[in-house]
């Protein structure tokens, strides 16, 4: 077996800025004293007059980012997912999207993998939050891969859109000879007739491990990637609501408002069947190694296998 | 200032002003205090000094006018329908269910360059303009109207070292110093002074005028044209409620709609004050 080939979203994320500045000449880079951990020091690098850096001040550059927009450039607006999602909240709501203004807002350093920081910096309430402004776009890549699409197709879509990105480096596993990314669209990574575990972000590789296990049990378990979490892939998720009968949900992020309670509002309307949530149970993380944290939290192919086990007895 | 245009301004100024109690009364609701101390000074913005048009709205030529003060919609629309943005007649639905004008400025009102009224948030989005104009070479200037209990939020420090930082001398902001606020006096409530300093230590140009006194209005903005490589602030002093005798210096007119006969009688005023530019 090949040598698996990791590497963190947010490296993709600042690489493929400067892949695309060429090509969009009017793609502008933000940050908030923090280009070398988001890595748009990458693209300030390459391009240093259309880099801005806006200080350790967030709430200003959201409003900067929303009057740029105004103007016709494709700001992308960085910072760690806590300040974007959390500190800049009501900015990105009244001067980003009740405008409805073309700014992306790049959000590395999202859920527990933030590691050691600890609790103040580790985000798992961002997809909650942004899932509750209109007009919203929100994508959570799994990989390298499908972060460089993800990152394209904000940039290619006229409206504002929520980047999710991690520190942690994580598995490649799509091709990127043959990957295709259609924005709001979810992938069936696995098929399976048993139970249908939808991950987001890093948890899709976890969710593939564990469909792996199941497989050896005579568990038969669907494996989906949700990378838009909103607008949800509803139709994807109601058919395998109705072809599997029960579902598990698997995000890096609080079970509270994201991927499992976006999941669990769609089946409840088209087709209700038990959903089990794995996430971050209402709780704040604490310092430690990313990898340890994500075990500790219960983000892993082994408690997604368990709660899949469990799902399929409430059939 | 010639005469003639001075008179001119006033002229329409007296509209504006009577559009602002149209439409606060017809909404029955809105903040007419704070809308009449600025309507000198949108006046002289889109009637003297701004490079704008309403056969246009969209040009990316134009100057660009951000009221961070959203609040003080009632008096933007009333310049903006004198303008010709949008018929007068809108101003009697402002606030109402299905109408164009809502109770803070929203982008997609002809003539409204973004959505603001959040306090705070508008001078952040006039640097992102400001920014843009330099980038792309272009003349044109951006201004934003700060209440001065606006200035307490601390987002319009983080713009204020941002444009500084960034040497946007295309970018005006006009704080409007009318000393009072919901809960009363700004020297009382939290106080934002000595404004003038602040800004100052902050790296802007700083000019203070007299608000509703359109000699002291020209004789700012064009002493702000001369400033290269740094912000301006201007101080405008002003009286909230000035135009209509029972709302000058009331801190209550800050947020509440005139009666029937607090209307009347606003008119009335407006009104001979009118007649006698007139005559």
């Amino acid at each position: 077996m090949a040598d698996v080939i990791k590497k963190a979203t947010r490296d993709s994320y600042g690489e493929s800025l400067k892949e695309l500045a060429e090509e969009y000449n009017n793609l502008v880079v933000l940050d908030a004293d923090l280009a070398a951990a988001t890595k748009t020091g990458i693209f300030k690098k390459a391009y240093p007059e259309r880099f801005f850096d806006c200080g350790i001040a967030e709430a200003n550059m959201m409003g900067v980012a929303a009057g740029l927009a105004s103007c016709g450039k494709i700001p992308f607006a960085s910072t760690f997912a806590m300040f974007a999602a959390g500190r800049a909240y009501e900015i990105v709501r009244n001067s980003i999207g009740y405008p409805h203004l073309n700014v992306k807002i790049g959000a590395t350093h999202a859920g527990i993998s933030v590691g050691e920081d600890g609790a103040t910096h580790q985000c798992n309430e961002d997809i909650a939050l942004m899932r509750t402004i209109p007009g919203m776009t929100i994508i959570n890549p799994c990989d390298d891969v499908e972060a460089r699409a993800a990152v394209r197709a904000a940039v290619e879509f006229n409206g504002p859109v929520y980047m999710r990105f991690g520190r942690l480096a994580v598995p490649v596993i799509n091709d990127s000879e043959t990957y295709k990314f259609e924005l709001g669209k979810g992938v069936i990574m696995k098929d399976g007739n048993d139970v249908t575990i939808v991950a987001t972000g890093l948890m899709v590789n976890e969710a593939l491990e564990a469909a792996k296990v199941l497989e050896t049990e005579g568990i038969s378990a669907r494996v989906v990637n949700i990378h838009t979490i909103k607008p949800l892939d509803k139709e994807l998720i109601c058919k395998c609501a109705e072809e599997t009968g029960v579902i598990v949900t698997a995000e890096e992020h609080s079970v509270i408002g994201g991927l499992g309670s976006a999941v669990a509002e769609a089946v409840t309307e088209c087709c209700p069947v038990p959903v089990i949530k794995v996430g971050v149970n209402d709780e704040y993380g604490y310092s430690g190694p990313a990898v340890d944290l994500l075990k500790k939290f219960g983000l892993s192919a082994e408690n997604i296998a368990d709660k899949a086990r469990e799902a399929v007895k409430l059939k | 200032m010639e005469d003639s245009m001075k008179k001119n301004l006033q002229k329409i100024a007296c509209k504006v002003r009577m559009g602002v109690i149209e439409g606060t009364y017809n909404a029955k609701s809105g903040h007419p205090g704070g809308s009449l101390s600025i309507s000198d000074l949108l006046t002289y913005l889109y009637f003297n000094k701004m490079n704008v048009s309403s056969a246009d709205p969209e040009n990316p030529d134009r100057d660009r006018f951000v009221l961070s003060k959203g609040h003080t919609a009632p008096a933007l629309y009333a310049v903006l329908a004198q303008k010709g943005y949008f018929s007068e007649d809108e101003l009697k639905s402002l606030r109402h269910i299905g109408a164009m004008l809502q109770g803070h400025p929203c982008i997609h009102t002809p003539g409204v360059d973004m959505s603001s009224g959040s306090l705070g948030q508008g001078i952040s989005a006039a640097c992102g303009m400001a920014l843009a104009g330099k980038l792309d070479n272009k003349n044109y200037k951006v201004y934003s109207v700060l209440g001065d209990g606006e200035i307490e939020e601390g987002q319009v420090w983080e713009a204020a070292m941002f444009a500084a930082h960034y040497k946007l001398d295309n970018l005006v902001a006009i704080v409007d110093r009318n000393g009072l606020q919901i809960d009363g006096a700004i020297t009382e409530v939290c106080s934002p002074e000595p404004i003038t300093d602040k800004f100052s230590a902050f790296g802007w140009h700083v000019i203070t005028m007299d608000a509703h006194n359109f000699d002291s209005i020209e004789s700012a903005f064009a002493e702000a044209d001369k400033i290269t490589g740094k912000p301006v602030a201007i101080i405008q002093q002003s009286v909230k409620g000035k135009g209509v005798s029972f709302m000058e210096n009331q801190v209550g007119w800050h947020g509440k709609a005139p009666n029937k006969e607090e209307y009347e009688q606003a008119m009335m005023e407006l009104s001979a004050q009118l007649k006698e530019l007139e005559d």
